[in-house]
């Protein structure tokens, strides 16, 4: 009875379920073996070192807590004060004062050091005018707020002895105190409002001489450039002309648009002002140049615009920062998909005879291909037309 | 007129109270609690927990940007196909941030700091049995549980989980040809967060009908901590701005799957065009926003609250300018409508709206300016007991001034625009919102764990976890500053393709390890937490020697909060070392006629009676003097 009831017990099943599936554990772990070989497996050693190490530091911290208990507790029984935590707390309150105040001095001077050199446009001059302004502003106040909250720390630490000084409240200290803040931040928002009026004002004025009107469309994961031809004019664009060689969509039945220009390289000249009409074909992206203090997102349905001139060229940066290698680039600066941590492009300012030399030998965007391509291109558009109708019917 | 009522309330529900507990099972207990401290209790550990698995997302994608080249095949052994010949994956490492960004932001912030300290103080404070709803306070927490659950199985999907950022913008997010995260692991995300959105709904009406129709007698809003406040002002903030996100998500589903145009137009995808017409990116971004910003309000705002209380308690000193801290936070939450549109200088929206915008944005950075200064002035002159709930307050304070000095400079459009989607935005809202809001809510956790569970956390371990994370974060996140003025941009799988960005290598990796060490911090909250619960210290009635009314209520938890009577209060919540009394402090419920010689004559502003009362008591004290 007694040899049945273990047979039929459910101990049995679950010593044959561990059983089996040990092995089936040992003949996956050979299997895993054999594809080891293969490819670098997983470190185990190391793994377990790391492990290892974090439970070595729990237990050194585990025996530290312990000894600091016994500590306190003998020194209760012999009568005198333990450990005072509250003391320890406000001291080392001021230890990391000093330290953060240190920390942050060898930050600025070192990564402070790592910033973006002067801004090379016109408008990107008076954006870091207002920045230096507003960094000295709120460093003030970083500095000084954060000390007086450490020190009080330090200082009003618990005492027995006394008590705290009661003050609900005092209206004209809390008075200045609104009132200051709000007269910094008025100056900061109407700097702040002109320099963007002033920066976000793409439309050229009566007079000034006409902008370089560049085309820069984003998709993933590249930027295409549309230069205008001798006509200086830029020609239609549709999206539903995109296909084969007509990657940008350009409408050639549009004049403007039969001598416009493909480029690799955002080419522009130097103290010349520049337009680029931003586009975007599937998702937005954003073109950001931060050497120029651009940035504008590339939003698909809403072109978008943005006017700068730069003043420094690409020779004049490279000897000003002492590189030989350096370009200025404009990369995406909004999440676009896999490979939005590779859109770039590079961008090269060069003198105007530079740039007319340069822009003579671009070769137009209507390539012989794409002109044949074209014909047919035009009676399947018709076909798409009438069935875009029939759909809408 | 109200306060009548809701003592009639109270008594009725107290006898029904009773009758429940008798009845009680496991799984309406434990489970299906409609009892409001239970549920803060779910809130909690659901927070927790999931504040852990995006932390660990968070080190994953930190060891990707320290160790661009190498490949650790442990990772694929971990995550399989997301990280193929042991490196993440680019798609991946985009799910990994916007997993990340979405629990940290919604899931554990809002719901697992409002939801736990909403549901716990506002009864006990203002003097209730329970909620306004208590079942309604169970689908609360359902509903954030299912959306939890939904949220964390899209990591157990083909495609992965959603991708496109926590903001979640279209096209990228609508077209799921664009990239993998946008394919059913963006359809889950977005069904979770309706059911998100639900839950917070839920439980705001309850917050404020609670806090509104359901007072004890005496408590009347000027009698109430800063804490209620700021739960008060939070909830209505959600009330008002989470359904719009349901109608953009709604619109965003739609878009997704039923062929509408909402959010899209003229797109072309890998050479294909799509037949969507009319539709504004932008009108998603709007949308999105006008949650958004008041969101990391709803963040905030709590931990402002937890903070401004747990100071007083430990400086032993009235909270500075109670009025003052009350008006700064209704002037964020009004504000807080308007300033949406400073995410979208660079959007391509009206540059006269960016304009208008930018000047609504730093007029918000008064009322936080105010509220900074009133800390500093509540520590001052103060008797500071460094508690772990203290330190982490001390804490929020430290990195609000840090990361909201920053909103000024992204507050201004001319400024943003080469900081916009840099590091410096991620260095910004990191201390802000993520380290002052995580701060307040382990100061909130720190401060009233007795309450929870009738037990102590253990002080010493609270102290270890504070610095290393205090010192952690600041390591983590002041470098990023440095990277976003170089123009380096957040959401780069790898810095290695540009050579501008390969110096900033060593400061990657410094990050990471900095991020690795205030992670394993953690374990230190977690075993006092777990541990504490069930073999802690046990509590005494008031641990803190606090005024609020929370600390009146037994220490044995059950439904209906008080025995008898619920206890009328008859002063402010802040009477901590005020002159002539007994004690440093003086509770909610004791009467001023009890405690004559600390009274002022500022204790009786509409009580002229009481004013009458006080200054006879004072000639009479006065007169025997002179006796004397």
């Amino acid at each position: 009875m007694g040899f049945n009831k273990v047979i039929t017990s459910k101990k049995m099943l679950s010593l044959f379920a561990v059983l089996m599936l040990t092995g089936t554990n040992l003949l996956m772990a050979q299997g895993t073996a054999t594809a080891a070989a293969e490819k670098p497996g997983v470190d185990w050693l190391s793994v377990s070192y790391y492990i290892l190490l974090f439970v070595l530091a729990c237990i050194a911290i585990a025996v530290i807590g312990k000894i600091l208990k016994v500590y306190d507790l003998s020194q209760k029984i012999q009568g005198k004060a333990g450990i005072n935590w509250n003391n320890l707390m406000a001291i080392i309150c001021i230890v990391f004062l000093i330290a953060g105040a240190v920390g942050t001095y060898w930050s600025f001077s070192v990564q402070g050091k790592m910033l973006l050199p002067d801004a090379a446009s016109v408008h990107g001059v008076k954006i870091d005018s207002m920045f230096w302004t507003t960094t000295v502003i709120t460093f003030i106040v970083f500095v000084v707020t954060q000390i007086l909250l450490f020190t009080f720390l330090f200082v009003y630490k618990h005492s027995s002895k006394r008590r705290a000084y009661f003050l609900p409240h005092n209206n004209t200290i809390e008075k200045v105190w609104t009132i200051i803040p709000a007269i910094v931040l008025t100056v900061l928002v109407i700097f702040g409002f002109f320099t963007w009026q002033e920066v976000t004002n793409s439309a050229d004025a009566k007079g000034q001489p006409a902008s370089i009107n560049v085309d820069i469309t984003g998709k993933q994961f590249q930027w295409d450039l549309r230069y205008p031809g001798p006509d200086g004019l830029l020609g239609k664009k549709n999206y539903k002309l995109v296909g084969g060689a007509n990657k940008m969509g350009i409408d050639y039945t549009d004049k403007n648009s039969m001598d416009d220009l493909a480029a690799d390289t955002l080419v522009i000249p130097v103290n010349k002002s520049v337009r680029l009409n931003i586009f975007a074909l599937d998702v937005i992206h954003s073109v950001y140049m931060p050497h120029f203090r651009v940035q504008l997102n590339a939003v698909p349905g809403l072109p978008t615009y943005f006017k700068f001139t730069p003043t420094l060229t690409t020779q004049e940066m490279r000897n000003k920062l002492d590189d030989p290698k350096f370009e200025y680039l404009v990369y995406c600066n909004k999440i676009c998909g896999a490979s939005h941590y590779n859109m770039q492009k590079i961008v090269r300012v060069v003198s105007e005879a530079e740039y007319t030399q340069w822009l003579a030998k671009q070769q137009p965007l209507l390539t012989p291909a794409l002109r044949t391509e074209l014909k047919l291109a035009e009676v399947k558009n018709n076909n798409i037309s009438t069935n875009r109708l029939a759909l809408n019917n | 007129m109200s306060t009548l009522a809701v003592h009639d309330h109270g008594v009725a529900h107290h006898e029904e109270g009773h009758e429940h507990h008798h009845k009680d099972t496991f799984l309406t207990k434990y489970i299906f609690s409609q009892d409001h401290k239970m549920i803060a209790k779910q809130f909690l550990i659901t927070g927790i927990t999931m504040a852990f698995i995006a932390m660990i997302l968070s080190v994953l994608f930190r060891i990707q940007l320290a160790y661009p080249d190498r490949a650790f095949p442990l990772l694929e052994t971990l995550l399989g196909r997301f990280a193929p010949e042991g490196r993440l994956d680019p798609e991946f490492y985009l799910s990994l941030v916007t997993i990340h960004g979405t629990i940290m932001v919604f899931f554990v912030l809002t719901a697992g700091l409002s939801g736990t300290f909403s549901n716990l103080l506002i009864p006990l404070q203002v003097g209730a049995r329970d909620m306004a709803s208590p079942f309604m306070n169970m689908l609360s927490y359902w509903f954030f549980f299912t959306a939890c659950v939904i949220m964390l199985s899209s990591f157990f999907i083909q495609k992965g989980p959603a991708g496109p950022g926590w903001t979640i913008y279209p096209p990228l997010s609508a077209l799921p040809t664009a990239m993998k995260g946008s394919g059913m692991g963006m359809t889950l995300w977005l069904i979770s967060m309706v059911c998100f959105i639900a839950s917070s709904l839920m439980g705001g009406i309850n917050y404020v009908s609670t806090v509104l129709n359901m007072r004890t007698k005496g408590m009347d809003l000027w009698k109430m901590p800063l804490t209620i406040w700021a739960f008060f002002l939070t909830a209505i903030l959600g009330v008002l701005s989470f359904p719009v996100l349901v109608a953009g998500v709604v619109l965003l589903i739609f878009d997704r799957s039923f062929g509408t145009s909402f959010y899209l137009s003229d797109i072309v995808v890998q050479g294909q065009v799509m037949p969507f017409e009319g539709g504004s990116p932008i009108l998603f971004q709007h949308l999105f926003w006008f949650l958004g910003h008041p969101e990391v309000y709803i963040v905030i705002m709590p931990a402002m609250g937890i903070s401004s209380e747990v100071m007083s308690v430990n400086s032993r000193k009235p909270i500075f300018g109670y009025h003052a801290m009350v008006y700064s936070l209704i002037g964020i939450t009004v504000l807080s409508f308007i300033v949406w549109g400073h995410h979208m200088f660079v959007t391509g929206m009206n540059p006269f709206l960016g304009g208008v915008f930018m000047i609504t944005t730093l007029i918000i950075a008064v009322p936080s300016a105010v509220k900074t200064f009133n800390w500093l002035a509540t520590i001052w002159r103060g008797n500071i007991r460094f508690t772990p709930a203290m330190l982490f307050a001390i804490g929020m304070v430290s990195f609000f001034i840090s990361g909201g000095l920053t909103g000024i400079f992204l507050g201004n459009a001319a400024l943003d625009i080469n900081l916009h989607d840099t590091y410096f935005v991620v260095a910004h809202f990191h201390l802000v919102m993520g380290s002052a809001a995580i701060f307040g809510m382990l100061a909130g956790v720190y401060h009233w764990f007795p309450k929870m569970f009738g037990r102590m956390m253990d002080d010493k371990l609270g102290y270890l976890h504070f610095w290393l994370t205090f010192i952690g974060a600041y390591l983590v996140f002041f470098p990023m500053h440095f990277m976003g003025l170089d123009g380096v941009p957040r959401r780069y799988y790898q810095f290695t393709e540009f050579v501008s960005m390969q110096r900033w290598l060593s400061v990657n990796m410094f990050i990471t390890w900095a991020a690795i060490i205030s992670a394993l911090a953690q374990v230190a909250f977690l075993y006092n937490f777990i541990h504490s619960m069930f073999w802690g210290k046990k509590t005494v009635q008031n641990p803190w020697q606090a005024n609020t009314l929370e600390w009146t209520a037994p220490i044995e938890h059950f439904h209906g909060n008080w025995h008898g009577e619920i206890p009328s209060v008859y002063r402010w919540p802040y009477d901590y070392s005020k002159p002539g009394a007994e004690e440093d402090y003086i509770m909610q419920t004791t009467p001023l006629s009890q405690t004559m010689s600390s009274n002022v004559p500022h204790d009786f502003e509409d009580n002229p009676a009481g004013l009458e009362e006080l200054s006879k008591w004072t000639n009479t004290q006065k007169a025997n003097e002179e006796v004397k």
